[in-house]
């Protein structure tokens, strides 16, 4: 096996808010393999999109910093290279897809200004070069009469057409890896359907890696190979797609299944459901985050002393409290 | 006999253009509609975005005055009610929102939240209120100490907890649900919809239940209706829209939900294109007109009113897509 594309280890990011640092990723250690997906599934405020942004520095500034571990990318460490050589990597090496397409687009410059923007600023190409590269990489998206939407404006453009603009910006210098955060949340299922294909499509076609970052589990099961499952800012379970959906571990993996409604599900019984709430930034707690909403009891140590990430069984690591993984 | 009775109901917008503002096209949200819903049943609505649920579901509480068509309350016709004489509806008809950030007054305290619906409706004294609100959090699962505190201060699965107090404050008999929980965590989901179906089974109230989810449709409802474009193509009792869909939307809505097992992967038919605008809709069947379906063209000027093929289960009898 090749060595993964993309390794992060041990990573912390903390934000200095007025109440003080608030640690939103809590060491994470994950790798990407070479052409494979990478599925990192959370709800709300878990650090999936923090963890996203510390790869690609987009960190909010000057709050946001990574205080701690590394993002080996290629042999090389980006929480540690330069601004300048970062720039070089980013939107070239690494590309980022956002859920909002109309918040990620610029509303005043077209689409093909956007485009040819995203190419000048990694190569030197002729006018005539750069409107080749662009509309062939519209016609690789599949948007229909690509030469003239190029002269449109994102406002003009439906939403499924505009997160296929923003899949062509990511692409078009052909990334070795695409980070996606929620691609489809804003979108209907059909044309969420449509948009997970054409990125598994790309993806095959260049031999990318992709991180796809989403809260829905039906998705990560559609299209990752491998998951890792976060809760509070740490992961606290990661496996193959397969073993993570036949044999979850954690307490809060199997909760998470367990809760979610399915089409072959007898309608109008309940849910199992996950009492409580998702705790907020200033509660995480030093231990087992999951403790109070798992309904077992746990002892003071488990919640004053973090668990172990251990692989409990080949390539399926998980948080290991000894409670929430029975 | 139903509570509810939708007869080709429509809500047309004007669309305003030029100099003047002047009405210069009608965006048909909702265009024809007809349906019935049971005491204690609920009816589910799906459809993509743009498709004039949420419209159908804010005309059917009036909180629009639809363009034609009948709305039949408890027998009674509410279509053209005015405000006031649709105060005494009101206490039976409510509406919960997708977004309870929103939908809650950040300014009021839960408690003044809850207390109104009482006050509008003259009901009670101060004391008796009073009681009736702790009585509301009860049932709802939310702690007595939750009164004096502030939207903000819960979060989103509370605060869509207090939002359903609210409706069900004057014990209503029917309840319009838009898209309840797509803006919540997916371990939060499951605990609102749980308490929505233990509301349903103790008040025997009837829902309609708008969103987007079809496997959460699913779990929630007795019969599904599929919109699309302003227009019902299929209604079915929920599980036999699931096991045998019969028009190729309903088909195609199924086909697109991501299932959470990766042993169950396959290849789809893909839905190309996106929904149509209502402004300026294809004739005959819309559907087939974005599928580009060879016989499409037959359905131009046919009746395309629901058919029942068995017991229960009606669709749009387009030649192309049913």
């Amino acid at each position: 096996m090749s060595s993964p594309i993309l390794q992060v280890e041990n990573l912390v990011t903390a934000f200095d808010t007025d109440a003080g640092r608030m640690t939103a990723v809590d060491g994470s250690s994950f790798e990407v393999p070479r052409g494979k997906t990478l599925g990192i599934v959370g709800e709300s405020g878990c650090g999936k999109s923090v963890t996203a942004f510390s790869i690609t520095r987009l960190l909010p500034q000057p709050h946001g910093k990574v205080l701690g571990g590394s993002i080996r990318f290629e042999g090389r460490d980006l929480a540690a290279l330069p601004l300048e050589e970062m720039q070089k990597i980013r939107g070239n090496d690494i590309s980022m897809i956002f859920q909002e397409p109309m918040t990620a687009l610029n509303p005043v410059q077209t689409v093909g200004k956007q485009l040819a923007e995203a190419i000048l600023l990694h190569s030197e190409c002729s006018k005539a070069d750069v409107l080749a590269r662009s509309i062939d990489m519209m016609k690789k998206v599949r948007i229909p009469a690509p030469e003239q939407r190029l002269n449109e404006y994102p406002h003009q453009l439906s939403g499924g057409m505009r997160q296929r603009v923003m899949i062509a910006m990511a692409l078009i210098n052909k990334p070795k890896l695409l980070i996606a955060d929620e691609p489809t949340t804003a979108l209907d299922v059909t044309v969420q359907a449509q948009i997970l294909e054409l990125i598994a499509d790309l993806q095959k076609e260049m031999g990318m890696s992709v991180i796809l970052i989403t809260h829905d589990l039906g998705v990560i099961a559609e299209v990752c190979d491998e998951v890792a499952v976060m809760y509070a800012g740490r992961i606290v379970e990661k496996a193959s797609v397969f073993d993570l959906f036949a044999h979850p571990r954690h307490a809060y993996t199997q909760g998470l299944l367990e809760s979610i409604p399915r089409l072959d599900s007898k309608p109008k019984t309940l849910l199992k459901a996950i009492p409580g709430n998702v705790p907020s930034i200033a509660d995480f707690k030093p231990g087992c985050r999951f403790a109070q909403r798992s309904g077992r009891e746990h002892s003071e140590s488990h919640l004053t002393t973090r668990p172990a990430f251990v692989e409990i069984a080949p390539n399926h690591f998980v948080e290991n409290c000894p409670i929430c993984v029975a | 006999m139903s509570l509810l009775t939708v007869q080709n109901l429509q809500q047309h917008f004007p669309v305003r253009g030029g100099l003047l503002r002047r009405s210069v096209a009608s965006c048909k949200a909702v265009d024809g509609v007809s349906f019935t819903l049971g005491e204690g049943e609920t009816l589910g609505l799906v459809g993509e975005s743009g498709c004039g649920k949420t419209t159908l579901g804010k005309a059917i509480v009036r909180l629009l005055n639809p363009t034609s068509g009948k709305i039949e309350f408890d027998g009674q016709d509410i279509t053209r009610a005015s405000i006031g004489s649709l105060r005494p509806m009101r206490r039976h008809v409510q509406m919960i929102f997708q977004d309870p950030a929103e939908s809650l007054n950040p300014r009021h305290t839960v408690r003044d939240i809850l207390e109104e619906p009482f006050i509008v409706q003259k009901m009670g004294t101060k004391d008796e209120r009073r009681k009736w609100v702790l009585d509301l959090l009860d049932k709802v699962g939310l702690p007595a100490t939750a009164t004096d505190r502030f939207p903000f201060e819960f979060s989103g699965g509370q605060r869509q907890r207090i939002g359903i107090a609210r409706a069900i404050a004057l014990k209503p008999k029917l309840i319009v649900c838009d898209e309840p929980v797509s803006a919540l965590d997916v371990s939060v989901q499951s605990q609102v919809l749980n308490l929505l179906l233990a509301l349903q089974r103790e008040m025997g109230l009837s829902y309609l239940f708008i969103a987007h989810g079809l496997s959460v449709v699913k779990h929630m409802s007795d019969r599904i209706a599929v919109m699309y474009l302003g227009k019902i193509v299929e209604m079915a009792p929920a599980e036999e829209l699931y096991h045998t869909p019969r028009h190729a939307y309903t088909k195609a809505l199924l086909d697109a939900i991501p299932v959470p097992d990766p042993a169950m992967r396959r290849k789809r038919e893909l839905l190309q294109g996106d929904v149509p605008s209502p402004i300026n809709p294809p004739p005959g069947c819309a559907f087939g007109h974005r599928m580009k379906h060879p016989k499409w063209e037959q359905s131009v000027g046919m009746d395309l009113t629901l058919k029942e093929v068995t017991p229960g289960h009606w669709v749009q009898p387009c030649p192309c897509c049913a």
